[in-house]
């Protein structure tokens, strides 16, 4: 029982870092129709923010709320190189789907690799907050608090954007782009706009779970957010590519699937059933389990 | 001007085979190559850097055969070749094969493996193909990282068992037999190419690119001809993998990533989506660089600059990405397109190949992309 | 008056290989409803298309507002075009399916001018019930008064509607006309639409397109009366309803 335990919040964990990633592709996605491979290195940049300001930026650290600001370091930068992105490689290509694509493949190889040649190719050590070593007993199994930290956050991460896209102006311009790009600009509203601030927010989370998956993994290294940006596209896919709900579930079946087939089966089964996964939802259901995007 | 013209013509269509030539006789030139290469011509390690420029210029051809020619954005076709080098490896090393029947499991393995993944991911269009083929490399990439059995060698790689070589393919002086091999592999995989584009399978898939629906109306099932050029696409590769094997004497888990396969797609816009030339030029281009690029990072004229400039100029990804990304704002059609238009300008306006110019298909592809996404697609149409 | 409110001189617009509008002149009177008329195919929604900037044309489109002043309209991107005082009402409705009424209509709202929410749901009581409904829920009556909604929302100076009537019953296209009317007291519109007995209705002007190129101009009531070229240039009789 107490492995069971163990597994499904580890495995919501793991969803909580997926669903981060994701939900900024599926948004980007659904409103722009680009596919970001530099997502990956949003999470990098966040991971490595974090870690650089916790030894360097006055006031921040690797406890408490010297964390918490190095964290909040991390995440503005990749909110930053995001939103710059976008507004300098992005939107000079408007609705030029396939060359969006490209740059952003091109971004994902040269950041990783600017990444690699400033602090090299091997991990390092990720500060992790002394709550975060420690574990707490649910329905007897010890789970590390880490755990808690990756859901909590997504959840506040997936309330706030729920609410932001359902009660702002820029939620309902992002809805009605995601049905209708070109309708909403034909009643007046600059769509260009609310794309820069998918691509921004899209970077925040990202980063924030760079930073989070630091703690998790115990260390960064370069080649971290390429990896975890697989399993992502595969939520976005399986969630309807364009829903922000649709990545909530899809994140959450993709991580148990994953944590309980690697541990039950063997180490690597866990990641294929994943595929196989993806696999049949896009077979039985071509458009994913969801097509609206909150 | 019209008999310039066919001269012109004549002589495009003779480039290949002064190519092949000039490639066939290079390991009997001793000429220094100052900067361009570290050693003579002939040296066996300009040798192995040019196999390996070749390899990859076939490599990126087979790939362009996918997404140039048909419009099929694969993101797996890194999974083929990988497949290549480690069933040949598997087969010589772990069975004690011969080359020969492990080259004849490898052709079974290159065809039967993307008839199986092609079978399942064709069945979707647009984005959703894209995620299915990543997944399943992605899939691959897993298997030989995981190192099942110990047959694989997981991150280490897998070494060669040379015993099972001819010995005419081992050892360093006869790294000049490697490179014909290399040299036999690209004409190959240029011959098959060509053929296969000029036939009446090649005009679908180009109608496929252009519109697919017409293709449809027209009769025809888009579906068998997708799959037949996936298939054909994965086999080039698969092969590819084999020479690769027998030049670098082993197999390495870099061919299984998903950035394995995102390079061959920087090749191919680097050279030029959907010209023959142009794919293989930008394979050989990429392969080039990021080996000179590596060297480049290492000489002492680099390490003594100071950190700003020092630092990107160490990693030939972060300027090949640059470049990549310069070449898609500001040379659209890559090298091919950009040959195209001087020589129309030259020219007046006429005609390549007959087909679209390189840069025009990425343009159409553009159009498409969209088309068969799933449902949270946003229509353009208002 | 002096100039026209819309001009369009020599307007082109190619897609995906096909040269669709093959140099359109028209121009658009203040006041009064222009019809855009012509067979399927003939260019009336491309041309529509390429006053907004919704696909790419070449040419001069020229639009002179209230103001007196003339500006171009070529060059620039559709939500520039549309804050001149342009409303656009697609074939197709193209109301927001996943957006209630409510939100529709919020979406369509200008930032820089009131909004008449109160002229919307006079004309419209329906839309008020139902402002809590999802749009793509609706019949396409009541999504056609959606998309006509949000063009009466805004005080706009042009209105662009392309085939309102297009699939409604009887009776909802004479509630649908009955609107039109209401609205082209205040303000000048073009019209796509292939019913004729609207177009007698309501058009001052007619403008007959043909192979993406104008092959008449003039008075509807003029175009209409002569039923040998109403044949000519639409393929239809004029005694008939729908063409």
């Amino acid at each position: 029982m107490d492995t069971v335990v163990l597994l499904a919040i580890t495995g919501l964990g793991l969803a909580a870092l997926y669903f981060l990633v994701a939900s900024g592709l599926s948004l980007i996605f659904g409103l722009m129709g680009v596919l970001n491979f530099a997502h990956g290195a949003f999470l990098t940049i966040g991971a490595y923010g974090t870690w650089w300001a916790s030894d360097h930026l006055p006031g921040a650290g690797s406890t408490g709320w010297g964390f918490v600001s190095a964290v909040a370091f991390g995440v503005a930068v990749g909110t930053l190189v995001a939103a710059l992105i976008e507004l300098a490689l992005i939107r000079p290509l408007y609705e030029r789907h396939i060359e969006q694509v490209l740059v952003t493949v091109g971004l994902s190889l040269a950041l990783v690799a600017l990444v690699r040649a400033v602090w090299g190719a091997d991990p390092h050590p990720f500060p992790r907050p002394e709550w975060t070593q420690r574990t707490t007993s649910v329905l007897g199994a010890n789970v590390p608090n880490d755990r808690f930290l990756l859901i909590g956050s997504a959840l506040v991460v997936l309330v706030a954007v729920l609410a932001f896209l359902r009660f702002t102006r820029f939620g309902l311009i992002i809805r009605a782009g995601v049905e209708n790009r070109a309708m909403v600009t034909a009643l007046g509203i600059d769509v260009r706009k609310a794309f820069t601030l998918v691509f921004a927010i899209g970077g925040a989370f990202a980063a924030l779970a760079g930073a989070l998956g630091g703690i998790y993994l115990g260390s960064i290294s370069p080649g971290q957010g390429t990896s975890l940006l697989i399993f992502a596209f595969i939520v976005v896919v399986i969630g309807g590519m364009s829903s922000i709900t649709g990545a909530a579930v899809a994140a959450v079946l993709v991580g148990l699937v994953q944590q309980f087939a690697n541990y039950y089966a063997a180490s690597g089964v866990g990641d294929l059933s994943v595929v196989l996964l993806l696999a049949v939802v896009l077979l039985t259901r071509p458009s994913g389990l969801t097509a609206r995007v909150a | 001007m019209r008999t310039g013209g066919l001269n012109g013509t004549a002589l495009r269509r003779l480039l290949p085979l002064v190519v092949f030539v000039v490639l066939a006789v290079l390991p009997y030139s001793t000429l220094q190559l100052p900067g361009l290469f570290d050693g003579v011509l002939n040296s066996p390690g300009t040798l192995q850097l040019l196999a390996l420029c070749l390899i990859f210029g076939g490599v990126a051809l087979s790939y362009d055969l996918l997404f140039g020619f048909t419009g099929l954005l694969s993101f797996g076709h890194a999974l083929y070749f990988a497949a290549g080098t480690y069933v040949a490896n598997l087969a010589l090393t772990e069975l004690g094969w011969g080359l020969a029947p492990a080259l004849a499991l490898t052709t079974v393995v290159g065809i039967v493996l993307p008839l199986l993944v092609g079978g399942v991911a064709l069945r979707v269009s647009g984005i959703a193909f894209s995620m299915v083929t990543l997944a399943t490399a992605q899939v691959g990439s897993i298997i030989v990282l995981q190192d099942p059995g110990g047959l694989t060698g997981g991150e280490e790689g897998l070494a060669l068992d040379r015993d099972q070589v001819p010995d005419a393919f081992v050892g360093v002086l006869n790294t000049v037999n490697v490179y014909w091999l290399a040299v036999a592999y690209l004409v190959l995989v240029y011959a098959v190419v060509s053929w296969v584009t000029g036939s009446r399978a090649g005009r679908v898939w180009q109608a496929i690119r252009e519109n697919e629906r017409r293709v449809e109306v027209l009769g025809l099932q888009p579906y068998g001809f997708k799959l037949l050029v996936f298939v054909l696409a994965g086999l080039l590769a698969a092969l590819g993998g084999v020479v690769h094997l027998l030049l670098l004497g082993g197999s390495t888990p870099r061919t299984t990533t998903a950035d394995f396969t995102l390079g061959l797609l920087v090749m191919v816009v680097l050279g030029g989506a959907g010209s023959r030339w142009g794919a293989v030029l930008g394979g050989v281009l990429y392969t080039y660089l990021d080996s000179r690029l590596t060297d480049l990072a290492n000489s002492p004229a680099v390490q003594d600059l100071p950190a700003w400039l020092r630092i990107p100029l160490s990693e030939p990804l972060f300027l090949l990405g640059t470049l990549f990304i310069l070449v898609v704002f500001f040379v659209p059609g890559g090298i091919a397109g950009l040959v195209c238009r001087l020589r129309e300008r030259r020219a007046g306006r006429r005609s390549g190949d007959g087909g679209p110019t390189p840069g025009r298909v990425v343009e159409q592809l553009r159009d498409q992309v969209g088309a068969g996404m799933g449902g949270g697609q946003p229509r353009d149409g208002v | 008056m002096s100039a026209p409110l819309l001009r369009m001189t020599d307007v082109h617009v190619r897609l995906s290989g096909s040269h669709i509008l093959q140099g359109v002149d028209l121009t658009v009177r203040r006041g009064g409803v222009t019809a855009l008329l012509g067979r399927n195919g003939a260019g009336k929604t491309t041309t529509v298309k390429a006053v907004l900037g919704l696909v790419p044309s070449t040419g001069v489109v020229e639009f002179t507002g209230d103001d007196g002043r003339t500006q171009r309209l070529s060059g620039r991107r559709t939500h520039e075009i549309v804050r001149r005082g342009i409303g656009y009402a697609p074939e197709d409705r193209e109301v927001f399916g996943g957006l209630t009424v409510a939100e529709n209509l919020t979406l369509a709202e200008r930032r820089d001018a009131p909004a008449h929410h109160d002229r919307v749901y006079e004309l419209f009581p329906e839309l008020k019930q139902r402002s809590r409904q999802l749009a793509g829920t609706l019949s396409g009556g009541q999504q056609q008064m959606v998309a006509i909604a949000r063009l009466l929302l805004n005080d706009n100076q042009l209105l662009l509607i392309d085939e309102p009537t297009k699939g409604l019953a009887p009776l909802l296209v004479a509630e649908v006309a009955d609107v039109l009317a209401r609205a082209a007291e205040e303000v000048t519109i073009l019209l796509v639409e292939q019913n004729l007995t609207v177009v007698r209705r309501m058009a001052t002007d007619a403008v007959v397109v043909d192979q993406g190129r104008v092959a008449w101009s003039g008075s509807a009531p003029d175009l209409l009366a002569d039923a040998d070229r109403t044949r000519e240039l639409l393929g239809v009789a004029t005694s008939g309803g729908h063409a």
